[in-house]
């Protein structure tokens, strides 16, 4: 049965995703943790880009997510915007600016360097928006972001209905995915891999190796960026917390929970993170220890992840299964660390 | 400004190297674990808080602040061992970004489990009262306490670098730093220097939390927010340097100190910028060499 799934979800990613998300608010306990899934699954799809398709792990994605919300949430709340669209797009253009920035910088180094550089770049723009409280509330965040209607060119949709919101948030993030798969079955995502397995050979080919790379960080900055922006949308309000260095951590945990450099491991992740954070919140106090616990022993015992681990057994499984996939094939079987794969290879 | 106070410069300098000591202490430790391991260990943070906490409950027991301070960083040696065999071992071999996320969980759970143990609310460590006077150092008046700590540091410092120069363990740790698979080759144990190295580290940040404790008060999160600067410290006195991680964090202690002076808004930021123009001009930091780890 989960075999059939997996096979099945792998074959037909987009549309799996939209029957899957279509029905999904109503089999989870309320439809806010429901939008809350695609808002974080479209964060830790970005993070996807540049950790598990391009092998470089960063740990300032926050700054990414945080611009974009705060980037949509000071231009409707503070500037006076009356359209959503220009909120979303300042949002999104903000972390789009920061991602070049900070990509720039970080990218000069490699390796454990680059996660350092790119936490400390995370936590100058968290130091600054901390500071800049006039414009982002500072400690308190930025509250009293309305929640505007989507203006298409002859329709207004109103998302004042949690539902109406949460299929708003579906299409963008629909829309998000099938990009992404355009862009990881083109030339530019098979150099991406080539990156990630080997640099130097990469670079060897011809490659100009800094620039993909730093492309590489753009897409996931934006990818980042429109997630924070929805989320500013959903919750009418950004915690001074978007921009603080545990929400990095955060995608990176939920990432991996799901299976980095897999295509929809980043959704797996970030609905197992938040199901358990509402379920165990309830329960316990404590319930971080808990994450922590698991979060260890998928490091230890499964770092494919969840949906990283279905994918190989269906793998190692059949022979026919093996033909279908076209995303997910090729990059399953490598989401693990370059050096193991390397000595596989 | 008419005499820019020469001795409340010279007072905030001397803030300055109290405050530096702790991220030498945090930051040599992290380099000599990352310089033999590549391990990037973010539960230095947990580690030192562990031993802020550890000091507190063995002064609360014992009535002794120096088996509080010698028995809080000991405690933490110990738990640093036992990481470093149950969980870290097994990730030999792997990337390099497994142990970081590995020890990044480990510090969601130390965090959490000192929570339970002993509390949300933050706990008092007094200075002992044979060090809680203030001394006369001509120019001005100085804690006691504060020079405590950095004599303490000074000579935990000595010692470690006796200990890898003038001891054979120190040297097979100092050749395992330059050629891992070389010192392995020649029979040496390479799994216990591994050990060795994290405990020592492990260490020297509960030491380092035990001598905070009463400057600034013992709570779950106070590792949290001092782990990105002592990687900051790190990565600008070059990672794997223990010089570096020195010169680094007596630097960084001066730049947090001044800024908080003249323009407190950017204390929290002066040690990012410090950081991003040294990268600028000399990426692999101060004292770094390049290529290592990448």
């Amino acid at each position: 049965m989960i075999r059939w799934l997996t096979k099945h979800i792998a074959a037909h990613p987009i549309a799996a995703f939209v029957v899957v998300f279509t029905i999904f608010p109503f089999v989870i306990p309320y439809e806010a943790l429901a939008a809350q899934v695609l808002t974080y699954g479209l964060f830790a799809l970005g993070f996807n880009i540049i950790y598990g398709y391009t092998g470089l792990l960063s740990f300032g994605h926050a700054a990414f997510w945080g611009l974009g919300a705060y980037g949509t949430g000071i231009t409707l709340a503070k500037l006076g915007m009356t359209s959503l669209w220009i909120g979303l797009a300042a949002g999104v253009l903000a972390a789009l600016v920061a991602g070049v920035v900070v990509g720039y910088l970080c990218l000069r180094r490699r390796g454990i360097y680059f996660a350092m550089l790119t936490l400390a770049f995370g936590q100058m723009i968290f130091f600054t928006g901390f500071h800049l409280s006039e414009w982002t509330g500072g400690d308190d965040g930025l509250r009293g972001i309305p929640r505007l209607p989507a203006e298409l060119p002859g329709i207004t949709i109103p998302l004042d209905t949690p539902l109406s919101l949460y299929y708003f948030t579906m299409v963008i993030v629909t829309l998000m995915l099938a990009g992404l798969k355009r862009i990881l079955e083109s030339p530019f995502g098979t150099v991406l891999q080539a990156i990630r397995e080997n640099e130097s050979r990469a670079e060897a080919c011809g490659y100009d190796v800094r620039r993909v790379k730093l492309l590489s960080f753009t897409f996931s900055a934006l990818f980042a960026g429109v997630a924070g922006a929805l989320e500013a949308v959903r919750l009418n309000f950004v915690p001074i917390d978007a921009l603080y260095w545990t929400t990095s951590a955060q995608v990176v945990i939920m990432t991996l929970l799901g299976g980095a450099g897999t295509f929809f491991g980043p959704f797996v992740g970030a609905a197992t993170f938040l199901l358990l954070e509402d379920r165990l919140s309830q329960l316990m106090e404590s319930w971080s220890l808990v994450i922590g616990i698991i979060f260890i022993a998928f490091v230890l015992f499964l770092p494919k992840g969840i949906w990283g681990t279905l994918l190989e057994r269906l793998q190692r499984g059949g022979g026919r299964a093996a033909v279908a996939e076209p995303v997910e094939m090729r990059t399953s079987a490598t989401a693990d660390s370059p050096k193991e794969e390397n000595g596989r290879a | 400004m008419a005499g820019l106070d020469l001795s409340l410069i010279a007072s905030q300098a001397f803030t300055g190297l109290g405050l530096g000591v702790i991220f030498v202490l945090l930051a040599v430790g992290l380099s000599l674990i990352f310089g033999l391991m590549g391990v990037t260990n973010f539960a230095h943070g947990s580690l030192y808080m562990l031993g802020a906490y550890f000091s507190f409950s063995l002064l609360a027991f014992t009535g002794n602040f120096w088996v509080g301070l010698v028995g809080g960083a000991l405690l933490v040696a110990v738990l640093g061992i036992v990481t470093e065999v149950v969980l870290l071992r097994p990730l030999v071999g792997r990337s390099s970004d497994h142990p970081l996320l590995l020890t990044f969980g480990l510090s969601l759970v130390l965090v959490e489990a000192v929570r339970l143990v002993w509390g949300k609310a933050g706990l008092e460590l007094n200075t002992p009262t044979s060090l809680s006077g203030a001394v006369n150092l001509g120019f001005m008046f100085f804690p006691q306490y504060r020079l405590f700590v950095i004599a303490v540091t000074a000579l935990s410092l000595l010692a470690l670098w006796l200990f890898l120069t003038r001891t054979n363990v120190g040297l097979i740790i100092r050749a395992g730093t330059r050629d891992p698979l070389m010192v392995r080759a020649l029979g040496f144990n390479f799994n216990a220097i591994r050990t060795i190295v994290f405990g020592i580290g492990a260490g020297l940040a509960g030491l380092a939390g035990a001598l905070v404790g009463p400057l600034g008060g013992v709570y779950a999160e106070m590792g949290i927010n001092i782990i990105i600067e002592s990687f900051v410290v790190v990565v600008v006195g070059g990672m794997g340097s223990l010089l570096g991680a020195v010169v680094a964090g007596l630097l960084i202690g001066e730049v947090v100190s001044f800024t908080t002076l003249f323009a407190p808004k950017f204390s929290h930021l002066s040690v990012f910028i410090v950081m991003a123009v040294v990268l600028i001009l000399r990426p692999s930091g101060l004292f770094g060499e390049s290529g290592l780890m990448e």
